[in-house]
């Protein structure tokens, strides 16, 4: 079963049909989602900042990160199921939208960055905790987070748009691969 | 009033997002990117007040390194927001969410730089705890309302 074919038939069950339907359902897990970044994304920027020593440069950094788990965890839970509620009402086009493939590209670099960054310079945090300005590879994990999160929240944003949906390209094109459509995709430029 | 939020949409600013493709999605990820941070650093310095984290820091330690990222957040979000509100400016005129969130807004604003600040700043001693929680209480409400507002903008 390839993946589209299984975004097909997720399309197809009656959960997915509701939500997509829905008058308030879908506009409210959106909103969720969208607020939900106060929540964890700004709390994850918080913690960059104080990675990259720009904020609460008193403060020990494993202060800061106690402290702003929590409700980073909590948040990003809320992110996880709003986003797969919101991917689950519309999977196909989803599936098949280039920017919703590059922000899940980003959100798996982001996790690759948070996980090298807890097997390497964060071993050592006992010689820099208290440091107002972490060494350097404590610094770039928290630029890259910073960058990447804030790619992530432009790429999720533009998902919403449709300027480079399938039934919109050629066959053949770059984007249209990229995007992962097929022949079918372009009757819809017949059947909008 | 009317008349004032035609003008706005007939502006050359108004005008150019509204002709452009890409303007208004750009403008709105940079507002987007300044909501994060600034619910960064508005519920670091609620939390505190509240007393549920960083209770070993002194308020106004944690105040003064929230402070700048708040205000130039907020800062960014308005000068993103004013574009955005000017290619659509009668809409907005016509939509309660946007009065919701102008009304929110003010209020969070003021708010923020007047009992908000001075109470994150003044000396520990001088406060009961649950005067701190009850001004915590009262920011977060407000620029929560702000959140919805401006989410239900692009719903009505």
């Amino acid at each position: 079963m390839s993946l589209l074919s299984f975004c097909e038939w997720l399309a197809s069950t009656h959960w997915s049909v509701a939500l997509h339907e829905s008058h308030l359902g879908y506009p409210l897990v959106e909103s969720i989602h969208v607020l939900t970044l106060c929540v964890f994304v700004g709390m994850s920027m918080m913690l960059d900042l104080r990675l990259l020593g720009l904020t609460l440069r008193d403060v020990p950094f494993s202060e800061v990160a106690d402290r702003l788990m929590p409700w980073m965890i909590g948040g990003f839970v809320v992110m996880v199921v709003s986003g797969a509620l919101l991917f689950y009402a519309i999977p196909v086009r989803s599936y098949q939208n280039i920017f919703f493939r590059v922000k899940m590209i980003l959100l798996v670099l982001a996790g690759v960055n948070a996980w090298v960054f807890q097997k390497g310079v964060y071993r050592r945090l006992a010689s820099w905790d208290r440091d107002a300005s972490p060494p350097r590879r404590a610094r770039i994990a928290g630029g890259a987070s910073l960058v990447l999160w804030v790619a992530i929240i432009v790429a999720g944003r533009m998902i919403a748009y449709n300027w480079f949906d399938c039934n919109t390209q050629i066959e053949g094109s770059a984007m249209y691969w990229a995007a992962g459509c097929t022949p079918g995709n372009l009757d819809d430029l017949n059947n909008p | 009033m009317l008349p004032f939020f035609q003008w706005c949409e007939n502006t050359a600013v108004g005008k150019g997002i509204r002709d452009s493709f890409w303007l208004f999605p750009t403008i709105e990820a940079v507002h987007l990117i300044g909501l994060a941070l600034i619910g960064g650093a508005v519920l670091i310095l609620n939390l505190r007040l509240l007393g549920i984290g960083f209770e070993r820091q002194p308020i106004a330690r944690v105040a003064r390194d929230a402070w700048p990222w708040l205000v130039g957040s907020l800062v960014a979000m308005i000068a993103t927001g004013i574009p955005l509100f000017l290619s659509e400016a009668v809409k907005c005129y016509y939509s309660p969410a946007f009065w919701i969130k102008m009304t929110s807004l003010a209020m969070a604003i003021l708010f923020t730089f007047t009992v908000h600040r001075r109470v994150a700043m003044l000396d520990e001693s001088r406060l009961q705890p649950i005067t701190r929680r009850v001004v915590a209480a009262i920011s977060l409400t407000l620029w929560l309302g702000v959140g919805i507002g401006g989410r239900w903008i692009g719903f009505s």
